[in-house]
C-alpha cells in the first residue's frame, strides 16, 4: 500500500510541483474562513534530516536522482521482506549477527508516503547542514545500544546513562515526551502522525505519540510568566496569508535543543502549517537557540493526508518496560553479587 | 381560611416569580455562543466545581490518608455527590469489589499511578479542560495527564476499534445539547477515590447543554450491566473560565508517578527526581 502510495505521489510529482511553485492551489476554508488544515497527517520520511555534502546546496533532487534513491529504497525494502519471509519460514535459525531484533518491520515507518523530492530535510543554512554548536554547549547521545555514562537531567529520548532509577533513562522510555512528537515533531520510527484542529480562535497540534495536544490560542495572548516552563513550551499563533504561524517558548530546559545538542531552555521555535495540495502540508520549523547553535536552523518536512484516525498511545499506562530494565538491572546486581561471595 | 389560602396563593406566586427570575437570570446571564451554521459553540476552558472527584455519591468529611504526615490537608472534604438518586446501584458482586477498592483506595487509584482518568471522571475533577470545537470533529483536551478525547460528530458509522483510557466517542446534535456516547473504555479506570468502579462493558451517555453563555449543564447516563442493576446518572454544571488570560497548562504527572511506580527498583542511594534548571 505504502509502494503505491509512494509511486503515486512520485508521478505526481511534477504537477504538485507546478501548483506549489505557481500558487494557485487554494486551501479549503473553515466555517470561520481560515485555511482549513484540519485532519490527519503523517510526517514520515527518508529523506535526511542533514543534505549528504556531494549535494552542496541543491535543496531538491533531480529526477534522476530521485529514480535512483527509489531504486536504493526498493532493494533495501526487498531485502528487509526477504530476511522477514526467511524469519517466518524458519523461525530457529540462528541469526548471523546474534541480534534477537528488536520491532516488527510491519509497525515500522521509515518510508515517506509522500514528497521524497528534497536532499534533505535542513533548508537553512542552505547547505541543508547543522551550523556549529556554541562552545560548551551540552551534547550527549542516547540509542538502543548499551547505557552512555553521564549526568542527569538525561535530555535524550531513547537510551540512558544507567538503570539506576527511572530518571536515567531517556525521556520517551519514561513515556514523558514521546521520541517523535518534539515540537517540533520529526519524522522516526513509527506513529508518525499529527492531527490538527482548529476552532475559531484555536489551533491544535496533537501528535499520535504520547497523546500531545499542543493548544496554540491564535491572535493576541499575553506571555506567560518567564518562570512557568513547559515540556512542550508555551505556544501562540496567527495567519499569515494561508500559513499557520506558531511560535513556542518558555521550554523548561530538560530536552535538547536539535540533534544531540544544547538544552532548549532559551529556544525559540517558529513553526509553519502551510496547505499546498489537497493531500498535503508542509510543515516547516525554524530552531533559534543562541545559546545551542550559532545560527538558526529551518527545515521542511512534508505531510500527507492519511484518510483514518489517529489512536490513543497510552504510553505510560503500558510501561511494563521500566519496571523490567530497573528490576532487570537490580536482579543482575544481586546476582553478581552472590557470585562474588 | 381565607387568609390561609391567600397565604398560600401569594406563596406559590412568589415561588413562581422566584422560579422565573431565576429562569430570567440564566438568559440573561449571556446568550450562547454559536458557530456559523448555528450550532451552540462550546469552545472555551471549562471546569466542574465541585468535590465530588473524592466520592461521587454523598459522604460527610472524613480522615484523609495521612493523618499523621499531612493534618487536615489530605482530609477529604464533605460533598453532596453527583449521583442521582445518592446510591451507584451496583450488583452484589461489584459492590465487594468497591468495598475492596475502597479498603485501599489511594494505592489502587488508577490516578495515583497517573493513568487516564476515563469518562465522566476526567469531566469533575479539579482540572481545567478546553474544548475545542469544529464541525466534524470536536477535541476535549485535558489538563491531567494530558488526557484527550476525539469526538467525531454525525459519523456513527466509526466504531471503537480498540479500547482506550479515554474511549470511543461518538457524538450528535439533539436541538442544543451534545450528545456524546462513549464506547470501548478500559475497564481500569475509577469514577473517583472511592473505589466506585465499572467493566469494560460501560457505555456512557453524555448531554451536554450550554445555560447560558458561560455554563453547561452536564449529565451522563451509565450503562454497565456486568457491574450495575440499572442505568444511573450523574449530572452538574460546568463553569467557563473567563480569565482573559486563562490557559491550560501542562500537567505530565508521569514523572511525579514514578517513585510509587518505579520506586521499589531504584538502587540504593539513587537520587529521586532531577536537578533543578
Amino acid at each position: 500500500m505504502r509502494k503505491l502510495l509512494i509511486f503515486s505521489v512520485l508521478t505526481t510529482f511534477s504537477a504538485i510541483s507546478l501548483a506549489q511553485s505557481s500558487g494557485d492551489y487554494e486551501a479549503p476554508r473553515t466555517e470561520y474562513g481560515q485555511p482549513d488544515l484540519q485532519g490527519v497527517w503523517n510526517f514520515s520520511s527518508n529523506t535526511p534530516m542533514q543534505r549528504p555534502t556531494q549535494y552542496g546546496n541543491q535543496e531538491f533532487l533531480t529526477e534522476e536522482q530521485i529514480q535512483a534513491a527509489i531504486a536504493r529504497q526498493e532493494a533495501a525494502a526487498a531485502a528487509a521482506d526477504a530476511a522477514a519471509a526467511q524469519r517466518v519460514i524458519n523461525p530457529d535459525a540462528p541469526d548471523e549477527s546474534g541480534n534477537p531484533g528488536g520491532y516488527n518491520d510491519f509497525w515500522i515507518e521509515s518510508r515517506g508516503i509522500g514528497d521524497t523530492v528534497r536532499s534533505s530535510h535542513i533548508v537553512y543554512p542552505l547547505n541543508g547542514r547543522l551550523p556549529p554548536a556554541v562552545e560548551g554547549a551540552p551534547r550527549a547521545y542516547g540509542g538502543l545500544g548499551p547505557d552512555v555514562p553521564g549526568t542527569r537531567p538525561v535530555r535524550y529520548v531513547v537510551g540512558g546513562i544507567s538503570k539506576d532509577g527511572p530518571e536515567d533513562r531517556g525521556l520517551s522510555e519514561r513515556c514523558i515526551v514521546g521520541f517523535n512528537s518534539g515540537p517540533p515533531f520529526l519524522p522516526s520510527l513509527y506513529n508518525n502522525n499529527v492531527q490538527i484542529f482548529q476552532s475559531k480562535d484555536t489551533a491544535v497540534i496533537m501528535t499520535e505519540m504520547i497523546h500531545d495536544a499542543r493548544i496554540v490560542p491564535l491572535g493576541d495572548k499575553a506571555d506567560i510568566d518567564d518562570d512557568i516552563r513547559l515540556w512542550s513550551g508555551d505556544s501562540k499563533g496567527y495567519f499569515e496569508g494561508d500559513t499557520l504561524v506558531v511560535v513556542t517558548k518558555n521550554f523548561n530546559g530538560m530536552r535538547q535543543t536539535f540533534s544531540s545538542t544544547g538544552a532548549n531552555y532559551d529556544m525559540v521555535l517558529t513553526e509553519k502549517f502551510s496547505r499546498v495540495a489537497y493531500d498535503t502540508v508542509n510543515y516547516e520549523f525554524t530552531i533559534d537557540d543562541p545559546a545551542t547553535f550559532t545560527d538558526k536552523i529551518t527545515a521542511i518536512v512534508p505531510m500527507t493526508k492519511v484518510a483514518g484516525q489517529i489512536y490513543e498511545y497510552a504510553c505510560h499506562e503500558g510501561n511494563y518496560g521500566m519496571v523490567n530494565i530497573l528490576r532487570g538491572e537490580r536482579m543482575e546486581e544481586m546476582r553478581a553479587s552472590e557470585g562474588a561471595r | 381560611m381565607k387568609t390561609k389560602f391567600k397565604k398560600i396563593i401569594s406563596t406559590s406566586l412568589l415561588m413562581s416569580l422566584a422560579g422565573l427570575f431565576s429562569i430570567q437570570a440564566i438568559a440573561q446571564s449571556g446568550e450562547i455562543s454559536r458557530t456559523p451554521s448555528g450550532k451552540p459553540d462550546l469552545s472555551g476552558i471549562w471546569q466542574a466545581m465541585t468535590t465530588a472527584h473524592y466520592d461521587i455519591e454523598p459522604h460527610a468529611a472524613s480522615y484523609g490518608p495521612y493523618p499523621r504526615e499531612m493534618g487536615a490537608i489530605s482530609a477529604v472534604p464533605a460533598s453532596l455527590g453527583l449521583v442521582e438518586g445518592g446510591k451507584i446501584p451496583y450488583n452484589e458482586q461489584a459492590l465487594r469489589v468497591r468495598d475492596t477498592n475502597r479498603a485501599d483506595a489511594h494505592n489502587l487509584d488508577p490516578l495515583t499511578k497517573c493513568y487516564m482518568p476515563g469518562v465522566p471522571r476526567a469531566n469533575y475533577m479539579p482540572f481545567p479542560f478546553q474544548i475545542v470545537q469544529s464541525s466534524e470533529v470536536i477535541l476535549i483536551s485535558y489538563e491531567y495527564a494530558e488526557s484527550n478525547r476525539i469526538l467525531y460528530v454525525d459519523q456513527p458509522d466509526l466504531e471503537s476499534q480498540v479500547d482506550a483510557w479515554m474511549g470511543h466517542s461518538n457524538a450528535h446534535w439533539e436541538g442544543d445539547t451534545l450528545v456524546v456516547r462513549v464506547s470501548g473504555q478500559m475497564e481500569n479506570t475509577w469514577f473517583d477515590r472511592a473505589g466506585n468502579h465499572h467493566s469494560y462493558q460501560m457505555v456512557v451517555e453524555e448531554r451536554w447543554t450550554p445555560i447560558g453563555a458561560d455554563h453547561i449543564n452536564y449529565e451522563a447516563t451509565i450503562t454497565d450491566p456486568n457491574t450495575f442493576t440499572a442505568p444511573w446518572k450523574v449530572s452538574f454544571p460546568l463553569y467557563r473560565h473567563i480569565d482573559e488570560d486563562m490557559q491550560l497548562l501542562e500537567f505530565k504527572c508521569a514523572e511525579f508517578s514514578e517513585e510509587f511506580l518505579y520506586g521499589e527498583f531504584r538502587k540504593e542511594g539513587s537520587p529521586i527526581g532531577n536537578p533543578q534548571q
